[in-house]
């Protein structure tokens, strides 16, 4: 059973940090289901979100480990295995004309998502949230013609004041 | 006021670097200019492969940091080989290579080569220099990286006109890094509950790998060996971490390893590996590795913990910190280990005497094992083993007594073929007073043979022992065994004359082709200074026995031979 596992990597943000985990991700053949990376609250560390699917605890400690081992990797939290909240950014461009916009924009609703561009042969819908409900949406939204997915892949962040670079 | 090469120059004195491996070219030629102006230590090789290896074979000879300097595009990737090489068997080296100018990168331009990317897998760290401000820190930190905590190799691609522009230089006093810190002391509660471990075993067994070389604590490990009494058996690379002639030393384990040192390892009911990675050539067929063991693991790189076999104790930290604390510990504790261990031991040295490694003496030609228990003989326990790849490799694992660590130098991780002759040149360069003695095969001296030339011309004393059955030995050996025969593209028709490549290179060269003249002229050979190449004729069929077959289990191989 392969298992999902949302980590945290603190790098430095220097030139080549991408490259390095990268590198080690292919070298390793870890399966990473998503990544993204972004600046931070310090201008000298750039956070890396990893979803990495792993089939055993030892296939998970091996992803962490050998992570932990880059020069430029700073630290790595589990944030699955504490209480963290995570969430996923998806714009989804939906054909749709005058007969189903109604339609669309009543599921759109349903699930709290957003219609961020209108045109006369599409939308475009934002929805923030779990990656369930983001793959919910999807599948709803698969009755009509899906043009277009860009999702940004999770992140997430711990409960309580720690943060993680402190854990 | 300097330049970056200057730079680069200053910084090597400042970390003692006393010898610089390389080959120039257009985007080092200003780094090419300051070592001709500072008169810098450099040996030219014929081929950036031989640097790299020559840099390797220096560093494990040593204990010190093997720098490498290489031109960009073709000079840098001729590296990757010898940098693959020494990452998987964790060898400290700077590699500086040259990278186009700045405003070239990304633009295709001649001898343009993406070197970090292309290195990042095969490095401890790697960095791309764009602005000389950086140069001295990037330095710093890449001798700091290489030697400290697990070693390996760093690559530093400078472009062009960074060696050219001045600036004010300063080399920094202290590294700093919020990522790595080189340290690693680890929890005193698991090396208690290995003692504990150790107090209730009645089987135990010691397994030492090439990082108890490279923590340079072989010292430390051979009063542990003494003090428990237990049987021990290494790894190809821990060969020279306790000396051949211990009390209780069964030789390698492994593939190739000794009939008694994989038994004994199937047998022992605690097993305790230190400095080790469990590589698949060590532990046969992984799920029935050391059944009845419980398996203890002493280790720097957290990483290596359960990756390949699951430990049921773990001691993480650096070796100059456990074995230390283990030894006194050991002490301490007021048992007769050596005593309560007799027993056992006997039975593995009876063990070692039943199936010694061996050969079949017969006929006029000459066996590989007795011509490398000869070599042996004639060696004094300073001589340096370097070793190229194939069945030569194990047979001089199997054959040369090894006394002292970081005097048995050879590709264990990687397997690369062409290692041996540069890497031998090194170790002479780093240790002058050793003698240094390199087994090769006809296969794997073509590899690297220009590197004659480098030896050729700078008089570096090392003699090549040529292993020759004119078939790629180890391949062949694979397709006798297991594919029936087919030798499909192994057989070499031993037209090339080595004697005479010698001496087209500058060199001496030999013929041995008769069992009597091992005892006739090989001495005198050995004895006489200056580099030498001995051909050795052998017979084509000879198999590396034992061998544990792929997917068997160590107490599965197959053995053969019987002196």
């Amino acid at each position: 059973m392969m298992k999902k596992y949302l980590l945290a990597v603190l790098v430095d943000n220097k030139p080549g940090v991408l490259t390095h985990v990268s590198g080690l991700i292919s070298r390793r053949a870890f399966n990473i289901e998503s990544i993204s990376a972004g600046y931070t609250e310090e201008p000298a560390i750039t956070r890396i979100n990893i979803v990495v699917s792993v089939e055993s605890e030892n296939e998970l400690d091996q992803v962490v480990t050998q992570l932990s081992k880059l020069i430029d990797v700073i630290k790595i939290v589990n944030l699955s295995k504490s209480e963290s909240i995570e969430r996923e950014l998806v714009m989804i461009k939906v054909r749709a004309d005058r007969k189903n916009r109604a339609d669309i924009i009543n599921i759109v609703e349903i699930f709290r998502a957003k219609i961020v561009d209108v045109g006369p042969e599409d939308v475009v819908v934002e929805l923030t949230g779990s990656q369930s409900k983001i793959d919910g949406i999807i599948e709803v939204l698969s009755e009509y013609e899906i043009l277009e997915i860009a999702r940004t892949g999770s992140i997430a962040l711990s409960r309580g004041p720690i943060p993680v670079k402190r854990m | 006021m300097m330049n970056g090469a200057q730079a680069v120059l200053e910084s090597l004195k400042k970390e003692g670097v006393d010898v610089v491996f390389g080959y120039p070219g257009g985007a080092v030629l200003t780094l090419y200019d300051a070592v001709y102006k500072m008169k810098f230590p450099h040996v030219l090789t014929r081929h950036e492969q031989g640097a790299v290896h020559a840099a390797d074979g220096y560093a494990r000879a040593t204990g010190k940091v093997g720098v490498v300097f290489a031109t960009s595009g073709p000079g840098a990737t001729n590296l990757i080989t010898g940098i693959a090489t020494a990452c998987t068997d964790s060898v400290p080296l700077v590699c500086i290579t040259g990278q186009v100018a700045n405003p070239y990168i990304g633009k295709d331009s001649f001898q343009e080569a993406d070197v970090f990317g292309i290195t990042t897998p095969i490095t401890k760290h790697n960095y791309l220099v764009k602005d000389v401000r950086e140069l001295p820190r990037v330095i710093k930190e890449a001798f700091f990286i290489a030697r400290t905590g697990r070693p390996g190799p760093v690559v530093i691609d400078v472009a062009k006109d960074v060696f050219d522009t001045k600036f004010d230089y300063a080399y920094p006093e202290s590294v700093h890094l919020r990522g790595y810190s080189g340290e690693y002391i680890g929890d005193e509660a698991e090396i208690d509950a290995v003692v504990e471990a150790i107090n209730h075993a009645s089987r135990p067994m010691l397994f030492v790998g090439g990082g108890v070389i490279g923590a340079n604590v072989s010292e430390t490990m051979r009063s542990i060996v003494s003090r428990l009494g237990a049987p021990v058996t290494t790894t190809l690379l821990g060969l020279g971490a306790v000396a051949a002639d211990t009390k209780g030393f069964l030789g390698f384990a492994g593939m190739h390893g000794s009939y008694a040192a994989n038994m004994t390892i199937q047998e022992c009911d605690l097993l305790l590996c230190i400095g080790m990675r469990f590589s698949d050539r060590v532990t046969g067929v992984v799920s029935g590795f050391a059944p009845k063991a419980k398996i203890v693991h002493f280790e720097l790189d957290e990483a290596e913990v359960n990756k390949n076999v699951a430990a049921d104790y773990r001691v993480l930290g650096d070796l100059r910190w456990s074995l230390p604390l283990l030894q006194a510990k050991l002490e301490q504790s007021g048992r007769a280990y050596a005593a309560e261990n007799e027993s056992w031991l006997e039975k593995a040295i009876d063990r070692s005497k039943e199936h010694p490694f061996s050969y079949q003496p017969d006929g006029d030609a000459i066996k590989p094992g007795a011509l490398i228990r000869k070599i042996s003989e004639l060696s004094d326990e300073d001589t340096i083993a370097v070793t190229d790849v194939g069945q030569h490799q194990m047979w001089a694992a199997q054959f040369f007594d090894v006394y002292k660590p970081r005097h048995f130098l050879t590709s264990g991780g990687q397997g690369t073929m062409g290692y041996g002759l540069p890497a031998a040149m090194g170790a002479k360069i780093g240790q002058p007073d050793s003698k240094v003695v390199l087994f090769t095969g006809d296969g794997s001296i073509m590899m690297n043979c220009q590197e004659f030339a480098t030896i050729a011309d700078n008089d570096i004393d090392v003699k090549v022992i040529i292993i020759h059955n004119c078939i790629l030995g180890m391949v062949g050996q694979w397709q006798r065994l297991f594919y029936n025969n087919h030798y499909s593209q192994s057989e070499l028709k031993g037209k090339t004359d080595f004697v005479k490549m010698a001496e087209a290179f500058g060199l001496r060269g030999y013929r041995l082709t008769r069992k009597e003249e091992l005892e006739t002229e090989l001495p005198k050979i050995m004895q006489t200074a200056g580099p030498a190449l001995v051909d050795v004729w052998v017979p084509e069929d000879e198999d590396v026995l034992p061998m544990v077959p792929g997917g068997k289990r160590l107490d599965q191989m197959v053995l053969g031979g019987n002196k």
